[in-house]
């Protein structure tokens, strides 16, 4: 089972290589968005450090949106979803793998250009650890969340709006406490609470919404 | 042995099929035949299990398919009417996904083997996007030549988009499979030449 669910990775991080404009435009969404507000707020060093944990942590949100449709619909429409359904490895697994995947490439780096977009804000530096920490625990979460929206609107037409409309409600905890995480270490408390809360929150996605998305799929696939 | 009972199916508001049951034993072949839109596709996902019949149901070896689920898949080679190819693979990738996901194991050179019995000697490492939609078919199908280890194949339309040679390949590999036991169920429009030692046809248009 091992070996299937390393060839299911290995197969989507070889596509998202062989289309790497679009994995770049998500993550460049996010570099761009994160510094509009720098430019268009001014040089205001309070206000911008006040800001700087939502506007980091909305952009990252939404650059996960962005890649979000793009997950099952070419799998779906070429049939090799089908053949995942019917694999001789459980769908739930495999799912998880997909997630994994997506999340290397559409996660892993806001993760870890945060630091950076940061200084723009004339974040602290004690500060940045905190902010890449508290979106390596968040980001997941909004991979897992996702994708059972993805897998919900699946082959629907404006599907698009449809799973903005109903994964973002779902993503308001996990901002509220990674944003918290930063405005907590900023005023001098511990970000600790913060972080326990976001990996709480990434056992229970991990432990629930694969099988939400495998019974999406199959439901898509009727 | 694959069973069905009083299987039916709807789209929408029409019954494609119902009251449908036969059984496919090792070694027989099952021709599903109809014209456009009679069902052929949805009997075939049903079978599957990849639809839920809106009556009846789908047995192997005597249980429900959609209470076996992964006992039954890992018995199960399935080609459907769409080739499961990805644009940004190559013809060997993709043989190589498709052999993991249906749990078989595959040395490099009996796949590579596989593609070139399909005419695609020398295309193995080209993106599927540059083949044309007959090879396209071919690299989906070459899958079967590593399938025997599956004894269950369900294909939806083998022939369609194919050039004579690679339909003999196609028919010679069915006709090995049942040789060796398996079993098959198939749709097409042609009058395909398989021996077989029993051949069961079935045709939707008069259900």
């Amino acid at each position: 089972m091992t070996a299937i669910l390393r060839a299911v990775i290995h197969r989507d991080l070889i596509l998202a290589w062989r289309r790497r404009s679009d994995v770049a435009t998500a993550v460049l969404f996010f570099v761009i968005v994160a510094s509009l507000f720098p430019l268009g707020i001014g040089a205001e060093p309070n206000l911008l450090r006040a800001i700087a944990p939502g506007v980091i942590w909305v952009a990252a949100l939404l650059a996960c949106m962005l890649s979000l449709t793009r997950m099952f619909a070419s799998d779906h429409a070429d049939g090799t979803l089908d053949q995942m359904l019917i694999s001789s490895t459980p769908l739930g697994p495999i799912v998880v793998a997909r997630v994994f995947a997506h999340w290397l490439v559409s996660g892993l780096p806001l993760v870890v250009l945060s630091p950076i977009l940061a200084l723009q804000f004339d974040l602290d530096q004690s500060l940045l650890g905190v902010l890449a920490v508290s979106l390596l625990l968040g980001t997941p979460v909004l991979s897992l969340v996702g994708a059972v929206g993805a897998a919900l609107t699946l082959g629907l037409r404006g599907g698009g709006v449809l799973l903005a409309l109903l994964v973002l409600p779902l993503y308001v905890p996990v901002l509220i406490i990674g944003a918290g995480a930063l405005d907590a270490a900023a005023s001098g408390l511990s970000a600790l609470p913060y972080f326990l809360l976001l990996a709480a929150l990434l056992v229970l996605a991990g432990a629930f919404t694969p099988w939400a998305i495998a019974a999406a799929l199959r439901i898509s696939a009727e | 042995m694959l069973e069905t009972r009083d299987l039916a199916a709807t789209r929408g508001d029409t019954t494609l099929f119902s009251g449908l049951g036969f059984s496919v034993a090792p070694g027989a072949l099952l021709r599903v035949t109809g014209a456009n839109g009679s069902g052929k596709t949805s009997l075939l996902r049903a079978l599957c299990g990849l639809l839920m019949p809106s009556a009846g149901e789908v047995r192997w070896n005597g249980e429900n398919v959609r209470a076996l689920r992964e006992e039954y898949w890992k018995h199960l080679a399935y080609v459907g009417h769409a080739d499961a190819l990805k644009d940004d693979l190559t013809v060997e990738e993709n043989l190589t996904i498709a052999c993991a996901l249906a749990g078989l194991q595959v040395p490099a050179s009996r796949a590579g083997d596989a593609i070139a019995g399909f005419g695609l000697a020398g295309r193995e490492r080209l993106p599927a996007r540059a083949l044309s939609q007959g090879q396209r078919r071919r690299a989906a199908l070459a899958r079967l030549a590593v399938s025997e280890a599956l004894p269950l194949w369900i294909l939806d339309e083998p022939f369609a988009a194919l050039d004579t040679l690679a339909v003999e390949r196609v028919q010679s590999l069915v006709g090995e499979h049942l040789a060796r036991g398996g079993m098959v169920v198939l749709t097409t429009h042609q009058e395909a030449r398989i021996k077989a030692p029993t051949v069961t046809d079935i045709n939707l248009d008069r259900q």
